[in-house]
């Protein structure tokens, strides 16, 4: 009853309007047993920010496919470590090419999912780091 | 530092911390609640509850707006509950989303909750959650329930001032009668009124309220609290004085129509509350209901950390087979409790 539960926060920045994705990760993060804010499309880093600090999550799950991953990106993680969030991990899925994984990586995001993911390796990929995090 | 001092310093990060910590009732989280109780008693709470998708975060939404523009730009805290799947403990809190307009007011603060198997259209949580936010120096702080049917009425154990939304096309006047949710409003509104029938839905409520709706009640809020009202009763008020009649609304949330008076009917009410005295009897009743809920919490918790291992299943299995009815058993354990002695069913 009182084994904490992990909180999700999972945004769409930018302005691409396609939001299936990140409702399909939504509902299995859910089906998980995970609490997830979902706060929807064309969300700006200090919107993002501001959410994850008020809700205090444990992960966020960014969804971009319009290609602005490289502009914004730096921009979320900047934020987040201007307001005192840089515990919180930041995953990141939707349209990322090749030669930009590394990139974002390097940027500080923890894992990067293409289409076709398997929605269960993303709920293991985030119980693991989240339990990894907390053992620190 | 403290994480409670901190909270009374205006923290926003340790604000969120402690409301997770007392969320998940951490000891430390617990411990914070306890020292920054003193604080507390001084927000209006306003509880905003009605059906599934009647538009509650988005008149939230608005309503937060409308009070920010007061005077002396009160501070206001959002309390948004969704329900927590029964299958598997997760939940998606979808309130943010129509409430994007306040993201980058620092004024403003949306905490998100899960209900997490708690019936009555809040967390067990929820009312712990509104006095951080209270001691944390908000001055208003709305709570939104769960999409609500006809019997969660958790919230008004809660709120000084709880607003009911309807929309057009719900129900005919059988329903309005009926007990339950639309009993427990201190504002009625009926959001979405740009659609068909939001006349005819205002008309069924106002009938309702002047069928009989009985006045005292209406000001407690609650049944229970009507009967302290009544010996209480201050002498030498007329009717306007010491009545109050909830007034029923119309509203279009999403292009903030109507919000403006509903902040007028909110601060008219609180002022009743606080002219007639009734604003001290809701919050005895308040405290009184987290005495009486913890109380509960921790017989029944303790309760069942004392029964010795499979004395329960070893009872449920004669339950099962239909050998004796859940009520024996209940006989049994309470017996078991108090003298520590099995009877001839465990044997």
């Amino acid at each position: 009853m009182t084994e904490k539960k992990i909180r999700v926060l999972i945004a769409k920045p930018g302005l691409d309007g396609h939001d299936r994705g990140a409702k399909v990760i939504a509902r299995a993060l859910r089906d998980d047993g995970m609490e997830v804010i979902y706060t929807g499309l064309r969300q700006t880093p200090d919107m993002i920010s501001e959410a994850a600090l008020q809700e205090d999550v444990d992960v966020i799950g960014l969804s971009i496919l319009s290609g602005a991953h490289n502009a914004l990106i730096p921009q979320i993680i900047e934020k987040l470590k201007e307001n005192g969030q840089e515990n919180v991990l930041v995953f990141l899925g939707g349209i990322i090419p090749e030669d930009d994984i590394q990139d974002m990586l390097n940027a500080g995001i923890y894992k990067v999912y293409g289409p076709g993911t398997d929605t269960r390796q993303v709920c293991k990929d985030i119980r693991n780091a989240v339990d990894v995090k907390q053992a620190e | 530092m403290s994480l409670s001092k901190s909270v009374r310093e205006g923290s926003r990060i340790a604000l969120s911390r402690v409301l997770s910590q007392v969320e998940n009732s951490t000891p430390a989280g617990l411990q914070a609640l306890d020292e920054l109780f003193p604080y507390t008693g001084k927000a209006h709470k306003i509880g905003i509850t009605g059906p599934p998708g009647s538009g509650k975060s988005t008149l939230v939404n608005a309503l937060a707006k409308q009070l920010r523009q007061l005077e002396g730009e009160p501070r206001v805290a959002i309390i948004a509950v969704d329900p927590t799947s029964p299958f598997t403990g997760g939940a998606i809190l979808g309130d943010r989303v129509r409430m994007l307009d306040l993201q980058s007011d620092p004024g403003i603060f949306i905490r998100s909750m899960a209900s997490r198997g708690a019936l009555g259209g809040l967390s067990s949580q929820t009312e712990a959650l509104s006095q951080l936010f209270d001691a944390a120096g908000f001055n208003f702080i709305l709570i939104e329930t769960v999409g609500a049917g006809q019997s969660e009425v958790e919230i008004v154990n809660l709120a000084h001032t709880t607003i009911v939304v309807d929309v057009p096309g719900l129900g005919d006047d059988i329903q309005s009668i009926k007990a339950g949710i639309l009993e427990i409003a201190d504002i009625l509104v009926v959001n979405k009124a740009d659609r068909p029938g939001a006349d005819q839905s205002l008309r069924y409520l106002k009938s309702m309220i002047d069928m009989g709706y009985r006045p005292l009640a209406s000001c407690a809020g609650k049944h229970k609290l009507a009967e302290p009202l009544l010996k209480d009763e201050p002498s030498g008020m007329d009717d306007t004085q010491s009545l109050w009649l909830p007034p029923v609304l119309k509203t279009i949330a999403k292009e903030f129509t109507g919000i403006e008076e509903l902040v007028t009917e909110i601060l008219k009410h609180q002022k009743f509350l606080k002219t007639t005295g009734r604003w001290q009897l809701k919050e005895a009743w308040t405290l009184r209901e987290i005495v009486r809920k913890q109380i509960e919490g921790t017989l029944v918790c303790n309760f069942f950390d004392q029964l010795p291992d499979g004395l329960l299943d070893e009872l449920m299995e004669q339950v099962i087979t239909r050998k004796v009815a859940p009520s024996a058993v209940v006989k049994e354990l309470l017996a078991y409790n108090q003298t520590g002695r099995k009877s001839q069913l465990s044997e």
